[in-house]
């Protein structure tokens, strides 16, 4: 008797803890987030985070079309000068405030006010927002922007609560309060973030668990451990060597999207004396070790396949992409000929600093075994990131191995690296003629327009060839099969509207 | 005893302050700009130039120095440049979870080594002795992070037993707690108890040869007495200091270990912040490892006096 009824009773709790456990979703993330201030973050994995806990103005499909989020609509004024938005009216943050026009105009205003922001430059075009009315709401331009709704579908379109923000200050990171499906319940750094379901949640039916964790696990191989173990649902980033073994798993989903950003090779063509080399000075040579590379070999050997060949700001798949300048084929012959004409016919040595990862090496020793039977000698430098970015942007190197995480916007991938004297422009390259295009791009309204100025511009930019692109990574998610219903995103984004348990 | 510790606290002053200097001096030299990989992807200048003025990184270096050390004896070490956390209660959140990591591994090792150690002593040349060797020798030469992914893919994914990676706090749920952390603790505690095994057995050597050890077998005694409480503890004082020694290398394997598996203490805190060049971070670890190295020091001190009653007397 006794033993049968503790026999029932483990049973009992056993289907209770399994009910109970079946709702939590445990993802495994790559890196520990920085601080959960979407004005104040600067990290990717911080915005996978963002994606459950801080809905924004506005969101992106797929297909990077913007789509309502918090905003149920907008319009332009003719001269592009004017953006209104109408908001949704059942939306309240985590603490009870109200989601209005005015939480809006004191979140523009804490993003472009607020000292330690970090939002400022993607919203400078904002001169003036104003709450037309509860629900509506203006803001005001210094000239048109066509990167604005694609800003507002990031960090600085995240609403927070105005009143946990101006009580907290620059502390707000530490107990964030937002509007998103999930609240912030508590944060162990470097072991764990816990968010819970918010039931006031305006949209609160499409989301299926009780609580999210997120996990930060830096080593590729312990993550997927520990999903394989169950200790995780699902993760982010799976390494690509690991691919074919989660193909193979049956118990084991994979997802994939080729992300908004690239990976190439930055050259120093005008910052500072480093720039006095024969590839800083002659776009010829740069063009000749771009037609050294097989591209597609890379996508095979380092990443098994699994990323996206790229000769481009924008990857091949991107309605931006320049298509009159298609990936090139390898051809050594005339690389040596470009070469040759350029006055080098015994070949050129460029040294090139790398961030010290093994994957960003053996990347690299790739690109330098296949440049070298061109007849250009590389020499890797390997630096500790942070490093290397400092380096690079003092003007201390020949070469950089670097990417850029992209942007929903097209601008974002091209016009701060670029145009003359922007920021990101680190190899300092200008031309007249590019910051014409790139600037007018920026301000038309206009897809079309858009799209002929930044065809123009690529097509330069490959005779000159600043940066030489190399390719573009892939988000990989693999999940426990038992999930249903995830959607990968290019923006590497987890979005978790309509994912559940299948059992 | 007292009075000793008392002179050993004293002394230990000026190391920390040395400790201080250096700590704060070589994370100036690292290359890299903390402020850079703060500013995030846009690197906005204006924003540069106010975490520059904010955490005050445009001060002179020696008036940067003595505003640390300033707050420092106040308690305050400053807050974190990555998540705006005050140091302190980083340090207090991460210090119990290191030292459970530590402490378990150091039981493991001292567990398996000081008996390993003791019987292959007495069993000279036969082959429990060769035995012990060669396991001892395995466990210096394989690498702790092999050896954690070895672990974690036989124990955690082909057999289920233990969780992969990850902590739960002892004060939260302490069996699992403890399971948790038994696979890193055992990766750390193996290698340490290689270590500790070699020095038990020359000990034991040393002492089993010894005129007192054949004097009390002569009077009869058990072996078991024999070994325990006329040989090993005559043996202990050179474990004690072995085990002293081992605590830096604890420390410096629970970063590899607690990296491999996840666990949020010291180590991979430190890890983190030199990656971010969060200087607040490194130097309020660096000054609580020191500082903990040197307690550990005068504890051992200590300890040497009362297994050895003979070194108060001079």
């Amino acid at each position: 008797m006794t033993i049968k009824k503790t026999l029932g009773l483990a049973l009992a709790l056993g289907i209770s803890a399994t009910a109970l456990h079946a709702a939590d979703l445990r993802i495994g993330l790559q890196e520990d987030p920085d601080i959960l201030d979407p004005d104040q973050s600067r990290t990717f994995v911080g915005r996978i985070v963002y994606a459950s806990l801080c809905d924004k103005l506005v969101d992106i499909t797929p297909d990077l079309e913007i789509i309502p989020q918090l905003a149920s609509g907008w319009s332009w004024s003719d001269d592009g000068l004017e953006l209104t938005m109408t908001l949704r009216d059942d939306v309240t943050f985590h603490d009870g405030t109200p989601f209005n026009a005015e939480a809006v105009v004191a979140n523009i205003d804490r993003s472009k006010n607020m000292d330690e922001s970090r939002r400022k430059s993607e919203l400078t075009s904002i001169t003036g927002t104003e709450a037309v009315d509860d629900m509506t709401v203006k803001f005001t331009l210094d000239a048109p922007d066509a990167t604005l709704l694609a800003q507002l579908a990031d960090r600085a379109g995240m609403m927070v609560s105005p009143t946990a923000a101006s009580e907290a200050g620059v502390d707000f990171g530490l107990n964030p309060v937002c509007s998103g499906p999930f609240q912030f319940v508590e944060r162990v750094q470097q072991d764990r973030i816990v968010l819970s379901k918010f039931a006031d949640y305006w949209n609160a039916d499409a989301f299926n668990f009780d609580s999210v964790i997120f996990l930060p696990i830096p080593d590729t191989t312990v993550r997927l451990a520990n999903l394989r173990s169950g200790d995780l649902d699902m993760l982010e980033r799976l390494a690509a060597t690991d691919v074919a073994s989660v193909k193979e798993d049956g118990s084991l989903l994979m997802e994939q999207a080729v992300s908004l950003g690239y990976q190439g090779i930055t050259v120093n063509v005008a910052n500072g004396d480093r720039a006095a080399t024969p590839i800083g000075e002659n776009a010829a040579v740069r063009r000749a070790l771009s037609l050294a590379i097989d591209r597609n070999v890379i996508n095979q050997v380092v990443f098994e396949g699994a990323f996206a060949a790229g000769n481009q700001p924008f990857p091949p798949t991107s309605p931006w992409y320049n298509k009159d300048f298609p990936v090139p084929a390898r051809d050594v012959d005339a690389a040596k000929e470009l070469l040759a004409e350029a006055g080098y016919p015994d070949g050129v040595s460029v040294e090139i600093q790398v961030p010290n990862n093994p994957v960003q090496m053996q990347l690299m020793q790739v690109v330098q075994a296949m440049a070298s039977e061109a007849g250009i000698t590389v020499t890797l430098q390997a630096k500790e990131f942070a490093t290397m970015l400092s380096d690079q942007t003092a003007g201390a190197f020949t070469a950089s191995q670097v990417g850029w995480s992209g942007r929903v916007d097209p601008d974002g991938n091209i016009h701060q690296f670029m145009t003359t004297d922007a920021g990101l422009n680190d190899s300092h390259y200008s031309n007249p003629e590019v910051d014409e295009l790139l600037n007018a791009a920026r301000v038309s309204n206009d897809t079309a327009t858009r799209k002929e100025n930044y065809n123009a511009a690529l097509a330069i930019l490959q005779e000159d060839m600043p940066i030489v692109y190399l390719y573009h990574q892939a988000w990989i998610w693999a999940l426990d099969d038992k999930i249903d219903g995830f959607v990968p995103y290019p923006d590497g984004m987890i979005r978790l509207e309509g994912v559940s348990f299948s059992e | 005893m007292l009075a000793f510790l008392g002179r050993r606290i004293l002394i230990a002053i000026p190391t920390i302050l040395l400790i201080s200097v250096f700590v704060f001096g070589m994370q100036k030299m690292l290359p890299g700009d903390p402020v850079l990989a703060m500013a995030g992807e846009e690197r906005d200048p204006q924003v540069i130039e106010f975490l520059r003025e904010k955490y005050r990184l445009n001060d002179p270096i020696p008036v940067q120095y003595f505003t640390w050390v300033g707050n420092a004896l106040q308690g305050d070490l400053g807050i974190s440049l990555r998540t705006q956390q005050p140091v302190t209660e980083l340090i207090a959140e991460k210090l119990p979870v290191t030292v459970q990591l530590a402490v378990m591994a150091l039981i493991i090792a001292l567990v398996i080594g000081i008996p390993a150690g003791v019987l292959s002593a007495y069993k000279k040349g036969t082959w429990v002795d060769w035995l012990a060797n060669l396991i001892a020798l395995s466990g210096l030469s394989i690498p702790n992070f092999w050896l954690g992914i070895m672990l974690i893919l036989l124990v955690s994914v082909n057999l289920g037993w233990l969780p992969a990676s990850g902590y739960r706090p002892l004060t939260d749920d302490p069996l699992q707690s403890i399971l948790t952390m038994l696979m890193p603790a055992f990766v750390l505690g193996t290698g340490l108890a290689a270590t500790l095994m070699r020095h038990t057995r020359s000990a034991m050597l040393g002492v089993l040869r010894s005129d007192y050890v054949r004097t009390a077998r002569a009077k009869g005694l058990s072996e078991q007495v024999v070994l325990v409480k006329h040989a090993l503890r005559n043996a202990l004082v050179p474990i004690v200091t072995v085990t002293t020694l081992l605590f830096g290398e604890l420390l410096a394997g629970a970063v590899l270990t607690e990296q491999i598996f996840t666990i949020p203490g010291f180590g991979k805190l430190i890890v983190d912040a030199v990656f971010n060049r969060d200087y607040a971070v490194v130097q309020g670890i660096v000054l609580c490892t020191g500082i903990a190295f040197i307690a550990m020091n005068i504890l051992a001190d200590a300890a040497y006096r009362v297994l050895n009653p003979r070194m108060n007397e001079k």
